[in-house]
């Protein structure tokens, strides 16, 4: 049984389970709003997933670092970053930089896009999988901030002006947007949505049972459950 | 600092509900926040680590020293955050021309560079998050671990979880090693004393975030009365 078959809802800020009374209730222990699931949580998701879309292919196409040297302008995009790291021989770097930067920021936007659409399908397929493959989308996505600092560093240092400076390039703001949309998309999923068409597949009783805190229906109790 | 005793709630009422708090006999009933599922916390008394029972995410995690943990760690932090900001990371020695950066002038170059979006994204995540919690945690911690709960606790909690996600030092440090490795190409580099001080910044952080259980803490505040 979830709590939302109760109307209790879990607090998001303190976790403090109560009562869900009305429109516009109050936590009472910390004052946040209280709500069985994120707000539109779906449409915030898809509004964050669709800019971070968008801003995806500017952040590949421009150059997000500028090289000048005696030798003259070199303009490098995400993609010829790697390129060179791999032909100077430093393929491991070539390896790092390209699942970070390339890899990571498209694997997430495929995975919440299918998060997304089973979710609407009420797909009961696999949740437990579904909900680790949100789990490994959340861990993973701060970590294609990566190219954002190694060009800040770069571009910090390398600022000898007789032999070579480095300057950022404009493909850096919009890698960093899709870094920032894509974390602010995936903390707007509710996991629990993935879980919600399984749970109302459970038969409920006739008459819906008010919310008590010591539900007596055997089959409805809590303590039914493995622990 | 005007400050209140805390009450203990030990375990917190079943239900937050204005009733006469009858002690619950078989343990506080939690909802998991990944998948929903409502269960009964196991009583406990020591460390304790549970997890819910259909998808295993972590809904307790408890440990008797855990506040005296966490506010060594903040300690420590705070002091490796203020040497990595003081001294330079990297300097790089080209022809006999050198030049350094600290963590504020990665900020200024690209600041400078019109890119004040992308300065703003590295300061963020490098600089003012992990200053403001370690700040955060030291006002919390200190009174905490006298016993007294510090006024605006709860705000405090609140702007902790929103900001922990958006602190990225240790991305931060893989950046700069890679830019190490990317620069001995054609100059030759030194570290600088910050790069140390971030790589144990880096575990000074992961630590105190470990050993701080927030939820501990809102225990300790209990339940306020509601206004009408
Ligand atoms: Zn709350
Ligand atoms: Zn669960």
């Amino acid at each position: 049984m979830t709590a939302a078959h109760y109307r209790l809802a879990n607090c998001h800020s303190c976790g403090l389970l109560s009562r869900l009374e009305g429109d516009g209730a109050h936590c009472p222990r910390c004052g946040a709003h209280l709500h069985l699931r994120k707000p539109a949580s779906i449409a915030r998701t898809w509004a964050y997933l669709i800019a971070a879309m968008i801003l995806y292919i500017p952040a590949n196409a421009l150059p997000i670092m500028i090289t000048g040297s005696i030798l003259g302008e070199q303009r490098d995009t995400i993609l010829s970053g790697v390129v060179f790291l791999w032909s100077s021989g430093s393929w491991p770097l070539a390896l790092l930089v390209f699942f970070a930067s390339i890899m990571v920021p498209m694997l997430k936007m495929i995975a919440l896009t299918l998060l997304l659409i089973s979710v609407q399908c009420r797909s009961r397929w696999q949740p437990l999988q579904r909900l680790k493959l949100y789990r490994l989308v959340e861990f993973v996505g701060r970590w294609s901030m990566l190219d954002i600092y190694v060009v800040a560093i770069l571009a910090a240092l390398v600022q000898i002006q007789s032999l070579a400076t480095v300057t950022a390039g404009p493909g850096a703001v919009a890698f960093a947007a899709v870094v920032v949309l894509t974390m602010l998309s995936a903390m707007s999923f509710d996991p629990r949505l993935i879980w919600d068409p399984l749970n109302d597949a459970t038969p409920e009783p006739a008459t819906p049972e008010p919310a008590t805190p010591e539900p007596r229906e055997p089959r409805a109790s809590p303590d039914a459950l493995p622990r | 600092m005007s400050t209140i005793r805390y009450r203990f709630i030990a375990p917190a009422p079943m239900l937050a509900q204005r009733r006469p708090a009858a002690p619950p006999a078989r343990g506080e009933l939690v909802a998991c926040h990944e998948c929903d599922l409502l269960q009964r916390l196991q009583p406990f008394s020591g460390d304790s680590v549970q997890r819910c029972a259909r998808c295993r995410a972590l809904l307790l995690r408890y440990r008797v020293d855990g506040a005296q943990r966490s506010l060594a760690w903040a300690l420590t932090g705070v002091m490796l955050f203020l040497i990595t900001n003081a001294f330079p990371i990297v300097t790089l020695e080209l022809q006999g021309i050198r030049n350094n950066s600290t963590l504020a002038g990665t900020v200024l170059s690209l600041w400078h560079e019109g890119l004040p979006i992308v300065a703003g994204v590295v300061a963020i995540t490098t600089i003012c998050v992990p200053g403001i919690m370690l700040a955060a945690m030291l006002y919390l911690l200190l009174p905490l671990n006298r016993g007294v709960l510090p006024a605006g606790s709860i705000g405090l909690l609140r702007a902790l979880a929103a900001m922990r996600p958006w602190g990225m030092v240790e991305v931060f440090l893989l950046g700069v090693l890679v830019a190490l490795v990317k620069l001995t190409h054609f100059a030759s580099v030194i570290p600088g004393t910050a790069l140390w001080s971030l790589g144990a910044l880096v575990i000074a952080l992961a630590a105190m975030s470990a050993s701080f259980h927030a939820d501990e803490v809102w225990r300790r505040i209990g339940i306020q009365p509601l206004k009408p």
